[in-house]
């Protein structure tokens, strides 16, 4: 997936925005022997290939890791009868735009924020960044005691203050949105650190320029910073939204998926099916999950990176 | 699920312990140097609850004693369902330690015992074995594994010391069980009735445990249901999630019912801050560790049913030890020499000395201790009386996996009963079809 948001990457230059298109690729006599790719060849259809081909066979079987049973696109009529499905997708989305929005949001402010002339800007880039250090399962079992509503630190600290601080991850209606919002917190230091790199990569020239024709801090970033951040924004939007759409551990770790099903996405529901030894429908569910990906990440990062080239 | 020991809140951890004792496995197995000294060692997974890992250890010590040149290694996995996988994964490719534990009833099932384990049935000790309990461990070809623990019950605990004060009787249906709750609300100071869905897998007890009523209307039900024509949207199965639904909606629950643990329940009844806990027995060790001085506080009674006259306790069997096809040889005997220690009267003492008992042995001239907390002793009339059921599960290898999610749904007013119970009978369908069920 990483391939696909590479030519955006704003570390590579604004030159680069425009993906190579297959076309101006020469066919190029290449300068190592055969045999020298073999290795690599090898490892990789053992590791992926074969993998990869396998699972869309076991997605069409009945398997229990004793006996194998084909019972072709059975599992696949089954998932789609699965209760919690249509809830997993819905939240699938909601959680996946969420935090796609508010990385991009908050990633933008902070990193303009923090690539100007302020004090203490290389502590404050790091402190930001810490979160996504830290272990994901860390994270979620931290937010879990801290969201506690009888007796954790932050519903203690709202009732100091006289609020009655609701049930985080206890609320049906609540849940989702309490993983996504720590989702944000640990997902912001990343986006903002791409767009820090895509502020240092617009010359300084053009501040200047606007400066000299005297715009105003707004048009100038409304004007400059934006439209040439756009390669970072790519960026930020791919990687957030794929991660969105398959995160599974900061939800795992902290609600399993609950109270009931209020909180399951796809990447859960899977995985409660693994656990259930449910080998050849899960399987078919990491297949459905796939396509799902697939199905939205390469429309948007084709029409992403197409309004790059226009502009 | 319910028969297995709790699961952790924290489903995470045990997702680390799977990779971690997959990476011990690993070793393992290069290093396996075999009997160099002419002494054999073994190798013995059980689960890595702190109780079963002491009673493990204990036997272990005591069968090294008497036989020197056998050496026991006490290996653990996570609990629950991350367990579960580990196990099916190890029996699949051969890896299986040498002795493994694991659950009796529908879950043994799962594993395909046929292909998997050693069948045990030419032991002495299968004649000196509750029938009930040999029942849960075989499969028409065989018999496979030699109980570790005791049975237990799925009962509702209670505190004592409420049910004086309030001077309620011990309820025998499930109206006069309202009727009390009601009572102990009007009272105020107690939770009448304790649910923690902060560990998701307590909250089946009102279903599970309800099942010695489904019986006692319909002795058929658990072989019509494994053939597929007993559902749980019908009576009588269906007043398990009936009974959940009207609990929580006249407001029974203690306030802090969808987060608190299953520590945190038991603490309550032994404490007087909840009045009644739907919990299987096994609760007697958390009990005895945490609160060892309510041990005459708690006490236990059955889920009651709409009819007096049947009130009975619904029966878990203990789980089980077993061998693994992939033990052979010097081991093999070894591994059997082993069982055999393990299914008499002095292995039973062992056990009871190493964790508080959860009620009644399965192994003939196995007797509890005098000092059992209230929770037992109260469990030994309906024994006696011949009041008991097995639990579903140990009469249909068909258990739906996502009970408990289900069941925490209803209990917390997301979905009603009757489509929480609609729910399960499609996950049991799930579950049927995988193990490849006739009739499905």
């Amino acid at each position: 997936m990483t391939t696909t948001t590479a030519p955006g990457r704003p570390a590579t230059g604004t030159e680069s925005t425009s993906p190579p298109s297959p076309g101006r690729r020469k066919p190029m006599k290449s300068p190592y022997p055969t045999w020298f790719f073999i290795p690599a060849g090898v490892f990789y259809v053992v590791l992926f290939l074969v993998p990869t081909v396998a699972s869309f066979y076991f997605s069409l079987t009945r398997w229990t890791l004793f006996s194998v049973e084909f019972i072709g696109f059975d599992n696949f009529v089954r998932f789609f009868q699965e209760p919690q499905l249509v809830q997993g997708f819905i939240n699938t989305f909601i959680y996946a735009f969420l935090t796609s929005g508010a990385k991009v949001v908050l990633g933008l402010l902070l990193g303009v924020f923090l690539s100007s002339q302020i004090i203490g800007r290389g502590f404050l880039r790091a402190t930001i960044f810490f979160p996504v250090l830290v272990s994901t399962i860390g994270v979620g079992i931290l937010f879990k005691v801290l969201m506690d509503p009888f007796g954790g630190p932050i519903n203690e600290s709202l009732a100091a203050i006289g609020i009655q601080g609701p049930g985080w991850l206890t609320d049906p209606s609540l849940a989702l949105i309490s993983v996504a919002l720590v989702d944000i917190w640990k997902g912001v230091g990343l986006a903002t650190l791409i767009y820090i790199a895509g502020m240092v990569a617009i010359p300084q020239e053009y501040f200047e320029a606007s400066k000299v024709d005297g715009a105003s801090a707004w048009s100038t970033f409304r004007h400059i910073t934006l439209p040439l951040l756009r390669p970072a924004t790519v960026t930020v939007v791919l990687l957030s939204l794929i991660g969105g759409l398959r995160s599974f551990d900061l939800i795992w770790s902290m609600t399993g998926g609950g109270p009931g099903f209020t909180s399951d996405v796809l990447a859960s529901v899977i995985y409660k099916q693994y656990q259930a030894g449910f080998f050849g429908l899960s399987t078919a569910g990491n297949v459905v999950l796939f396509v799902v990906v697939a199905a939205i990440i390469f429309p948007l990062s084709w029409w992403l990176n197409r309004k790059g080239d226009e502009s | 699920m319910v028969p297995r020991t709790p699961r952790r809140s924290i489903v995470a951890l045990g997702a680390g312990g799977i990779a971690l004792s997959l990476a011990l496995a690993g070793c393992s197995a290069g290093g396996d140097s075999g009997s160099s000294d002419g002494t054999v060692s073994l190798t013995w997974l059980v689960d890595n609850g702190e109780a079963t890992v002491v009673t493990a250890q204990a036997l272990v010590d005591a069968f090294e004693a008497d036989n020197p040149d056998i050496s026991i290694e006490v290996q653990t996995r996570p609990q629950g369902a991350d367990g579960d996988n580990l196990v099916k994964t190890r029996l699949a490719t051969g890896e299986m330690d040498d002795l493994f534990s694991y659950n009796s009833g529908s879950l043994f099932q799962a594993l395909s015992p046929d292909d998997t384990m050693v069948n045990l049935d030419d032991q002495g000790w299968v004649d000196k074995l509750d029938e009930n309990f040999v029942k849960t461990v075989s499969t028409d070809n065989g018999v496979y594994g030699v109980p570790l623990g005791q049975s237990m019950a799925g009962a509702v605990l209670y505190n004592k010391d409420i049910y004086e004060q309030l001077g309620l009787e011990i309820p025998t249906t499930w109206d006069e069980f309202i009727a009390n709750s009601e009572a102990i609300k009007q009272a105020g100071t107690a939770a009448p009735i304790v649910q923690t869905y902060g560990d998701t897998w307590t909250s089946q007890l009102f279903v599970l445990g309800d099942f010695n009523n489904v019986l006692a209307e319909d002795p058929n039900w658990a072989d019509d249901y494994t053939n597929n024509k007993a559902k749980y949207v019908d009576q009588p199965a269906f007043a398990g999630f009936e009974h959940l639904q009207e609990a929580f909606e006249k407001g029974l629950f203690n306030e802090d019912f969808a987060s608190a643990t299953y520590n945190d329940g038991v603490s309550m009844v032994a404490t007087g801050a909840g009045a009644q806990y739907p919990m299987l027995t096994f609760a007697a060790s958390q009990l005895m560790t945490s609160n060892p001085d309510a041990a005459d506080v708690v006490g236990t009674f059955p889920l009651p049913g709409p009819d007096a006259d049947t009130n009975g306790l619904t029966v878990w069997m203990p789980g089980g030890v077993y061998i693994p096809k992939s033990t052979e040889g010097d081991k093999l005997e070894a591994a059997k020499k082993f069982l055999d220690f393990v299914a008499t009267p002095a292995s039973c003492d062992i056990q009871s000395e190493s964790t508080a008992p959860q009620g009644p042995f399965v192994v003939e001239g196995c007797d509890l201790p005098e000092d059992v907390p209230a929770m037992i002793s109260d469990m030994q009339p309906y024994f006696d009386e011949g009041k008991t059921n097995l639990a579903l599960e140990f009469l249909s290898p068909i258990k739906g996996p996502a009970l408990e999610q289900i069941t925490v749904a209803v209990g917390s007013g997301i979905t009603s009963a009757a489509d929480g119970a609609a729910q399960y009978d499609e996950d049991v369908k799930k579950q049927a079809q995988q193990l490849g069920i006739e009739g499905w």
